[in-house]
């Protein structure tokens, strides 16, 4: 399939308001759809905003929604589409957009300040960790993690009900809190701070219904429902909703 | 008159890729306030491209390592340019700066008793490079990124404030170093969402800006690439060291065209992929250097056995440094004897079960499948040379990294030149981010303290003459009637990419590069032309005709000192003069703005922007220099520094 | 720069356009721009789960024609009341009395419901099949509001572990029930049915779906932060995860596998087809 014009519907706007406008393009073999976007700055609106850097699937910037799925503009060849279909482009839609497909992001950030960091174990120095691998296998699958923030913009608790963003954290940062729990010399309960039950109490862990759109979008084919999410919440369950656990701490604080 | 925002801060650091994070998180924990400016968003910086592995000599995997031994690979590699002083705190300082990284959480594969595993890489004698599979440049941008942030959550608790300390502003762009006399007092910068201007004064400024390689066509870099920290030094006044040195990587995909140069990892060689031509031959054999060939295999019998018992054989050729490598393809190819795209073979499918390949090179199969639809366990791998790297860079003080003639400015990372000498070693990036963005980071503090009160002022004129000249391009139209229409951003960067790739490439002649400086002068005449549709607010056509200032700058060091430097060394060849010269190896180029104040006018193809001048590297240390046969010195060194 | 979304958007709450539609995203009427038949899944798994729950409802309710001997329908077993079916060696004690009136199968069947109401497979199933929360990934939700299992009853979905050792008991009660199917219909010994093997393929995939549960996974090894230290449980971690990646598929084929031996055993129990004796 080599050389023929493609429909393309492009989100163009910013915060005041905007829409789909039309371009006709032309597609050579091999290409993907930033390419196309890319051909579309240089030849007919140079300054359609679009959001890149690497291109090969390795930073996830070009985040954005094509046909209505979010993905990875790199990575989606237009080789998946036939030359008759209309591709539609629209920025991210569940963070505030900022100028056509470039969208605000800072709810990722933010939520990434609220998962307390690594906590070192106290008596090791530098040089002298040891862990095996396969205690670090876990939390290494979730460190593939690009941030391209697809996971954040398909979960349907922040996507569709803006008023859960402060108490959500989201997959990819709920990972984060699995990744460091799973950690093997993470020293935070050491530290007198317990992930599994914060992941409850102040990640929003129970705001999943772990339908697994995050899971379905992650370019990294991070499995994040059944190895991060699932896990944490059965992690949680261990401190909250184990009968015996919760009669012993109900005694312990009677007594006390 | 000047209106723009103000914001005072102790340290500024130009790009937050691994080299400026270090540097950040290093001024910041030695009290300095500071601020990170990066284009892209926080954490996306060209470092997360980094594949293979950080180069330290832990001796993990094989305790005959040390530091000494990979200061001489490291000198080795780049061909005896290297600054040998910053070569050797390189060495030195690289296993510490990977063990810091696991106590802010970074997770290394291990070895069988719970160590850092190494691995093999082109150069180096010893498995060293730490590695997570082979996105360990991910792992590293993201530990410091979180580093970054554990710190904000420190001053959180303390101050209430998680910026009060330690800012990122991310999706800035600096344009201009601001100065009082010699001294750095700031930058002058916009945000590319708003267009907004804004001044961060400082009294120090540490540039980690990373390469050049968009200027030109095939490379591995990403768009962010466009050499500003090199022209915002020129532009400050510090001096450029020997920038012909531009490394190309032996293997960078060739097809489909849209990801041509997107990189293969060394990693692939390293651990048992081979390279052959379209006859099926290992053609690297035939192309080992004189001076390798006591290090390297002669057999292919010899060269697989080196990977179970490194002890008692010799390492197979395809692990000859990457200039080596890049030239041998780009050989074959010419000889007719490449792949159907243009490229060589390179294949892992034949040696390795397809488990192992896809457990060891999870993104390399993943990025052929997605990309090209190869199956990296079933079929060979096209591959060509590709531009990765740049030795050359801002010339600094080895020990403090701070950047030649201009107070206040240090450079850590690619965008300083010396460490590598004419070609840097696979691996050796990340550990050089590492080990001089904290010795960036903390000269940097350092010195800003050490000014007490006594603070360089900002010149509002300066601030008013950046603003002027960022906000040409909307008014490109008006400016010189006679000279036509305003030009295209998108078209002028394409020609330079054409330009540099063809006649400032892997192989050069000087009668391309001449043709190359007089393209170069044509584009710096219709760039002032340069102009954009549309307003302020995240556009792309005027953040590209900004960045083009800094790529012609940064284009003409290139190619004048290619066309000075007349031997063939590391990542500089020349077709007519096709062997090192030991005259050349104490001889540095600087290359120097010819008019600091204002630069941009210089139009004329032979004089051009740029003062190119020589000096004579320092001696080489005798107790590092008698870490080497006299036999190989020899080949390196000239007949007087032998002797000395 | 870096700049939070969270207070820009809070005010948006009230708005009657929520969600997608909030003013400060992209506006774009259509709550969802996907081309592909995205609600064939949904809608499939809304039709199969509803089948099941039509056809259970009236086999749990029919209190008939659920004792073949030798062969017990799932349904049924164990059967813990008085008027139970009188079943040779069979899984039946009269725990309830007499007073239980309704169908036996009502006592047992609460237990796998459960397991299965509360089983993350389930839960995902049914929340995008019957609830739209969401109907499919990147398609707006009808609700105006959503906690999901943060109060009550959802809460409730976390004590799936505590339904998974009840489960664990019933596949073993099932196991019983196979082991006595290797009788014909005079309880002798060493004989095999048709409905031996049905009830054979049943139990193994219950088995698989019971074992290759997430809580199983947590319980067996899940939990553990160093693996290195625990090499067996380890080993079981990695075999329950092999299981768990096909969960779903075990979940959809024990529903069937357990309908279709209950059903089984109502053709043979009612007498409209005879259990073909292998030997």
């Amino acid at each position: 399939m080599s050389g023929y014009t493609a429909q393309f519907k492009v989100w163009r706007g910013d915060v005041q308001g905007g829409g789909l406008e039309d371009f006709k393009v032309e597609v050579n073999e091999g290409e993907v759809v930033l390419d196309i976007i890319h051909r579309i700055q240089a030849t007919q609106a140079p300054d359609l905003a679009v959001r890149w850097n690497c291109k090969a699937g390795k930073c996830g910037s070009c985040s954005a929604e094509i046909n209505g799925r979010p993905r990875l503009l790199c990575m989606t060849r237009m080789s998946v589409f036939t030359p008759e279909e209309t591709i539609t482009v629209t920025p991210l839609r569940a963070f505030p957009v900022v100028r056509d497909l470039v969208t605000d992001v800072g709810f990722n950030y933010t939520k990434a300040r609220e998962v307390p960091a690594f906590v070192p174990p106290e008596k090791l120095a530098a040089g002298e960790y040891r862990m095996m691998q396969e205690d670090v296998d876990r939390s290494q699958e979730f460190r593939k993690c690009i941030e391209c923030f697809l996971c954040q913009d398909t979960c349907h608790v922040v996507r569709d009900h803006e008023e859960n963003k402060t108490a959500f954290a989201g997959p990819r940062f709920l990972m984060r809190v699995a990744e460091l729990d799973m950690h093997p010399l993470d020293a935070a309960a050491e530290a007198g701070l317990d992930r599994k039950q914060t992941a409850q109490d102040e990640h929003g862990l129970g705001y999943c219904n772990i339908t697994k759109c995050c899971t379905e979008v992650c370019p990294e084919g991070i499995k994040i429902t059944d190895n991060a999410l699932i896990p944490l919440k059965e992690r949680a369950v261990d401190r909250k909703y184990d009968p015996l656990v919760w009669l012993g701490s109900k005694i312990r604080r009677r007594s006390s | 008159m000047s209106v723009v925002d103000r914001q005072e801060w102790d340290v500024v650091v130009v790009g937050a890729g691994g080299a400026g994070l270090r540097a950040a998180i290093e001024a910041r924990e030695r009290g300095a306030r500071t601020a990170v400016i990066c284009k892209s968003l926080f954490g996306k910086a060209h470092t997360v491209m980094a594949e293979g592995g950080i180069a330290a000599a832990m001796g993990n995997v094989n305790s005959g390592d040390n530091w000494q031994v990979h200061f001489r690979d490291t000198m080795r590699g780049g061909k005896f340019l290297n600054q040998w002083r910053m070569a050797e705190l390189h060495a030195q300082e690289a296993p510490q700066r990977v063990w810091e990284l696991e106590t802010w959480g970074a997770l290394f594969d291990r070895t069988k008793d719970g160590r850092i595993s190494q691995r093999n890489f082109g150069g180096h004698e010893y498995p060293r490079l730490a590695h997570v599979g082979d996105r360990t440049g991910l792992e590293l941008i993201r530990t410091l990124q979180q580093k970054i942030v554990a710190l904000q959550q420190e001053d959180h608790r303390e101050t209430g404030d998680y910026e009060s300390r330690l800012k990122v502003y991310q999706e800035c762009t600096v344009t201009r170093i601001l100065k009082d006399g010699s001294r750095v007092s700031g930058v002058f910068a916009y945000d590319r969402e708003t267009g907004r201007f804004f001044v961060l004064e400082a009294p120090a400024v540490v540039i980690a800006t990373g390469g050049i390689g968009k200027s030109f066509k095939v490379t591995s870099n990403s768009w962010e690439y466009t050499g500003d920290g090199h022209a915002l030094a020129l532009l400050a006044g510090a001096p450029l060291l020997n920038m012909e040195f531009v490394q190309f990587h032996p293997t960078g995909m060739v097809w489909p065209p849209s990801v041509k140069g997107i990189l293969v990892t060394e990693s692939v060689r390293g651990d048992g992929g081979v390279l052959r031509n379209s006859e099926g031959k290992r053609f690297m054999f035939d192309y080992i250097p004189d001076v390798f060939k006591e290090k390297y295999a002669q057999s292919e019998d010899e060269g697989d056995r080196w990977y179970e018992d490194p002890d008692h054989n010799r390492r197979p050729p395809e692990l000859l440094p990457r200039d080596e490598v890049a030239r041998a393809i780009n050989s074959e190819v010419k000889a007719g004897r490449g792949s159907p795209h243009g490229g060589v073979f390179l294949d892992v499918s034949t040696r390795m079960p397809g488990e192992v390949i896809r457990r060891r090179l999870p993104s390399m199969y993943h990025q052929f499948k997605e990309l090209a639809d190869v199956d990296i366990t079933a079929e060979p791998m096209e591959v060509g040379p590709t531009c990765h790297y740049v030795m050359g860079g801002i010339a600094v003080e080895s020990d403090t990294a701070a950047a030649r003639g201009v107070p206040g400015l240090f450079a850590a990372g690619e965008v300083a030149g010396g460490m590598h000498g004419s070609n840097r070693l696979g691996g050796n990036s990340l550990s050089d981010l590492l080990v001089f963005g904290r010795r960036a980071g903390w000269h940097a503090a350092d010195y800003a303290t050490g000014l007490g009160p006594h603070r360089p002022p900002v010149d509002d004129t300066q601030v008013d003459t950046a603003a002027a000249e960022a906000l040409r391009p909307f008014s490109a139209e008006g400016l010189e009637p006679a000279g036509g229409p305003p030009e295209n951003p998108y078209t002028l960067h394409q020609e330079l990419q054409q330009t540099m790739n063809d006649l400032v490439g892997i192989i050069r002649r000087e009668a391309e590069m001449r043709q190359a400086l007089e393209k170069l002068a044509q584009l710096r005449v219709r760039a002032r032309r340069a102009g954009v549709e549309g307003h302020r607010q995240f556009n792309p056509g005027w953040h590209l005709a900004l960045d083009l200032r800094n790529m012609l700058l940064v284009s003409e060091c290139v190619a004048r000192a290619a066309l000075e430097r007349t031997e063939s060394r590391g990542g500089h060849t020349r077709e007519d003069h096709p062997a090192m010269d030991r005259k050349w190896r104490p001889v540095n180029l600087l290359c120097r703005l010819t008019d600091p104040t204002e630069g941009l006018a210089a139009t004329d193809p032979v004089r051009g922007q740029i003062d190119l001048s020589r000096e004579s590297t320092d001696p080489i240390r005798p107790d590092l220099l008698a870490l080497f046969d006299k036999e190989e010195l020899v080949k390196y060194l000239a007949e007087e520094e032998l002797y000395e | 720069m870096m700049r939070t979304s969270l207070d820009q958007g809070t005010s948006d709450v009230s708005d009657q356009q929520g969600g997608v539609r909030t003013r400060t995203r992209a506006a774009i009427d259509a709550p969802h721009l996907r081309t592909d038949r995205w609600w064939l899944a949904p809608a499939a798994t809304a039709a199969g789960l509803l089948a099941f729950i039509v056809y259970s409802t009236w086999r749990a309710f029919a209190n008939a024609d659920y004792y073949a001997a030798p062969y017990v329908s799932p349904f049924y077993s164990p059967c813990l009341a008085e008027n139970c079916d009188a079943m040779r060696a069979g899984p039946n004690w009269d725990l309830f009395g007499g007073w239980w009136g309704i169908s036996p199968a009502i006592i047992i069947l609460i237990f796998p419901l459960g397991f299965r109401l509360t089983c993350y497979y389930y839960r995902k199933a049914y929340y995008r099949g019957f609830w739209a929360s969401p109907p499919a990934c990147a398609v707006a939700e009808p609700h105006k509001k959503y906690t999901g299992e943060t109060r009550f009853p959802l809460v409730l979905q976390n004590i799936h572990r505590y339904f998974f050792y009840a489960a664990i008991v019933v596949a073993g009660i099932l196991t019983y029930d196979t082991v006595l199917a290797f009788r014909d219909e005079h309880y002798e010994w060493g004989h095999m049915g048709l409905g031996t093997l049905v009830f054979l393929v049943n139990i193994v995939l219950i088995w698989a779906y019971t074992i290759s549960c997430h809580s199983c996974r947590h319980i067996v090894g899940g939990k553990l932060k160093h693996f290195s230290r625990h090499p067996v449980r380890y080993r079981m971690w990695q075999w329950v995860g092999k299981l768990n990646a096909r969960h779903m598929l075990l979940a959809w084929a024990s529903l069937v596998s357990v309908a279709l031996a209950d059903f089984y055993v109502y053709l043979v129990a009612s007498g409209a087809f005879d259990d073909p004796r292998l030997f």
